[in-house]
C-alpha cells in the first residue's frame, strides 16, 4: 500500500521535473545560444531579466501562476490549477533562466579569437554554431544540471500550483513537507533519501555521457 | 590585369579611429610567390594579412584575389581558398586529429589520410591522439600550419609563424614552408625577422608604420635595395 503511493509520488516526481526539465531546456538552451553570441537592442535588460530569474523566489512563481490559472484568472478556462501540467509550467518558468543563463555564459566564455580563426576558415554560419555550441558544451551541461537541480528540490510552487493532492499532485518535495508536518519523521527522512538518489543518478548520468561524448 | 596575380592591392587603407595603420599604394603578389613582408613589431603587418583575409574591412582601397574584387561578406569559397596561421593560433578543445580534420568537415569533406599525411609532414604523426592542451608552443605552430595546409589553399598567409620558437622548430618550420612553395604553393608572409626572410622569400617588402618603402625580387630587396631605411633595417641599425 505505501509502495504503491510511494511508486505513484516518484512516478508523479519525474514525470513533472522532467517535463519541466525539458521544456526549460529545449526554450532555454538556444535562447541562451543566442544571448550568448549575438548582439542585438535591449541584450543588457534581457540579460538582467535573466540573471534575476534565475534567483527567482520559488513561491512567487507558485503564486503568480496561481493567479494567472486560478478561475478568475486570464488562463483559467484551460482548467490546470491543481493539476500537474500546472506544476510543469511553474518549475519550467522557474527553470528556464537557469538554463538560458549558464548557457549564455557558457557561450560567451568561447575565445573571441578561436572564433575569428574558425570563420577564417570559411564556415558557414551554422558550422560556426554548432562549433562554438559543442566548445561549450561542458558549461551547458552544467546548465543542465542547475535547472535539474533547481527543479526537483523545489517545494514552494509546486505546492502551491499542484496543492498536494494525494494522487494526482503530491510529489516528493510536498510529501516531506506533509509527512514532517505530522510528524513521520522517518517517513519523510527516507522520501528525502530517494529525492537524494535520484539527483545522485541524474548527475551521474550527466557525467558519465559528459565523458563519453567529451572523447 | 595578368592572370598570373593571386592577390592584386590598390591603395590600401586601414584606419582605427584617426591612425591610419596600413597605408599601401600598389602591390601584386604572383602565383608561386613567396611573399615575405619584414617590420618592425607595430608597423601593421598582422592588420595587413587580415585586411589579405578579408578578416577586416580596409578603410579605402581595393584587394583583388584572382581578379576578383573583395567585399563584405567574403565570398566562402574565396574564404576557403586562402589559409591563414595566426600570430597566436587558438585551437578546438579537441584532439589533435579533429583540428585538423575540421576545415575537411567544414567543406563536408573529411578525410583520415589526408589527417595523418599532413601532420606527418609537420612530424607531429605520434601526437594524433592528443589533446592540444598537452603540446608545446612548437608543436603547436605545427599543428597551426598542419591546419590550414590540409585544405590544399591556393595561398597561405603567415603571420610570424615562427615568433617565439627554438631554433630546431624554427628550422623545422622553414623548411616545411619552403618545400610546400617550392611544389608551387603562394605563400605570404609577414615577420620581423630580417634572417628568416632573407631565407624563404622569392619578393619582399619592408613595412614602415603601415607603408610599404620598397618592395622588390628577394635578390633586390637584401642585396641591393635602394631606400635607405631598408638598409638600415636589414642591418639592424634600426631603431625601434
Ligand atoms: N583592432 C585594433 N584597434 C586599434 N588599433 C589596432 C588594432 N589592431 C592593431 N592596432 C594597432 O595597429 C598597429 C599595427 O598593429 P599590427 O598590425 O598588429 O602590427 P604588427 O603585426 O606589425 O606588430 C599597432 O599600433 C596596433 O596597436
Ligand atoms: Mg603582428
Amino acid at each position: 500500500m505505501v509502495n504503491n503511493e510511494l511508486l505513484e509520488i516518484i512516478f508523479l516526481t519525474l514525470r513533472v521535473s522532467g517535463s519541466a526539465l525539458a521544456i526549460a531546456c529545449v526554450l532555454g538552451i538556444p535562447f541562451g545560444l543566442i544571448l550568448g553570441s549575438e548582439e542585438f537592442r535591449g541584450k543588457k535588460i534581457i540579460q538582467l531579466l535573466i540573471s534575476t530569474g534565475m534567483g527567482l523566489p520559488p513561491v512567487v512563481v507558485g503564486l503568480v501562476v496561481y493567479l494567472l490559472l486560478s478561475n478568475q484568472g486570464p488562463l483559467g478556462t484551460i482548467n490546470w490549477l491543481f493539476s500537474p501540467s500546472g506544476m510543469i509550467l511553474s518549475q519550467s518558468i522557474l527553470a528556464f533562466p537557469l538554463a538560458a543563463g549558464f548557457t549564455s555564459s557558457a557561450i560567451a566564455a568561447v575565445s573571441p579569437k578561436l572564433i575569428i580563426q574558425i570563420r577564417s576558415m570559411g564556415t558557414t554560419s551554422w558550422q560556426e554554431k554548432i562549433t562554438i555550441f559543442s566548445q561549450a558544451r561542458n558549461g551547458i551541461i552544467a546548465a543542465v544540471l542547475a535547472a535539474f537541480g533547481r527543479i526537483i528540490s523545489e517545494v514552494g510552487a509546486v505546492m502551491l500550483v499542484g496543492g498536494n493532492i494525494e494522487g494526482h499532485t503530491r510529489v516528493l518535495s510536498t510529501a516531506i513537507v506533509l509527512e514532517t508536518r505530522q510528524g513521520k519523521f522517518a517517513f519523510a527522512l527516507s522520501l528525502g533519501f530517494v529525492l537524494l538518489g535520484i539527483a545522485l543518478l541524474a548527475n551521474s548520468l550527466t557525467y558519465y555521457f559528459g565523458g563519453q561524448w567529451e572523447k | 590585369m595578368t592572370p598570373n596575380n593571386i592577390f592584386k592591392i590598390e591603395n590600401l587603407e586601414k584606419k582605427y579611429g584617426e591612425r591610419k595603420v596600413v597605408d599601401i599604394k600598389n602591390i601584386y603578389v604572383n602565383n608561386g610567390d613567396f611573399f615575405v613582408i619584414v617590420g618592425p613589431s607595430g608597423a601593421g603587418k598582422s592588420t595587413f594579412l587580415r585586411l589579405l583575409k578579408y578578416l577586416e574591412e580596409p578603410t579605402n582601397g581595393d584587394i583583388y584575389f584572382e581578379g576578383k574584387k573583395l567585399s563584405n561578406p567574403l565570398d566562402v569559397n574565396i574564404q576557403r581558398s586562402i589559409s591563414m596561421v595566426f600570430q597566436r593560433p587558438e585551437f578546438l578543445k579537441r584532439s589533435v586529429f579533429e583540428n585538423v580534420e575540421f576545415p575537411l568537415w567544414i567543406r563536408g569533406k573529411k578525410d583520415n589520410e589526408k589527417v595523418e599525411k599532413v601532420l606527418g609532414q609537420v612530424d607531429i604523426g605520434n601526437l594524433i591522439r592528443e589533446k592540444t592542451s598537452s603540446l608545446s608552443g612548437g608543436e603547436l605552430q605545427r599543428l597551426a600550419l598542419a591546419r590550414a595546409m590540409v585544405v590544399d589553399p591556393k595561398v597561405l598567409l603567415l603571420d610570424e609563424p615562427t615568433a617565439n620558437l627554438d631554433p630546431y622548430n624554427v628550422e623545422l618550420i622553414e623548411k616545411i614552408v619552403l618545400n610546400l612553395n617550392k611544389a608551387g604553393k603562394t605563400i605570404v608572409m609577414v615577420t620581423h625577422n630580417v634572417f628568416q626572410a632573407k631565407r624563404l622569400a622569392s619578393s619582399a617588402g619592408l613595412l614602415l608604420n603601415g607603408k610599404l618603402v620598397e618592395v622588390g625580387s628577394a635578390d633586390t630587396f637584401f642585396n641591393t635595395p635602394k631606400d635607405a631605411r631598408v638598409k638600415d633595417f636589414l642591418e639592424g641599425r634600426m631603431v625601434y
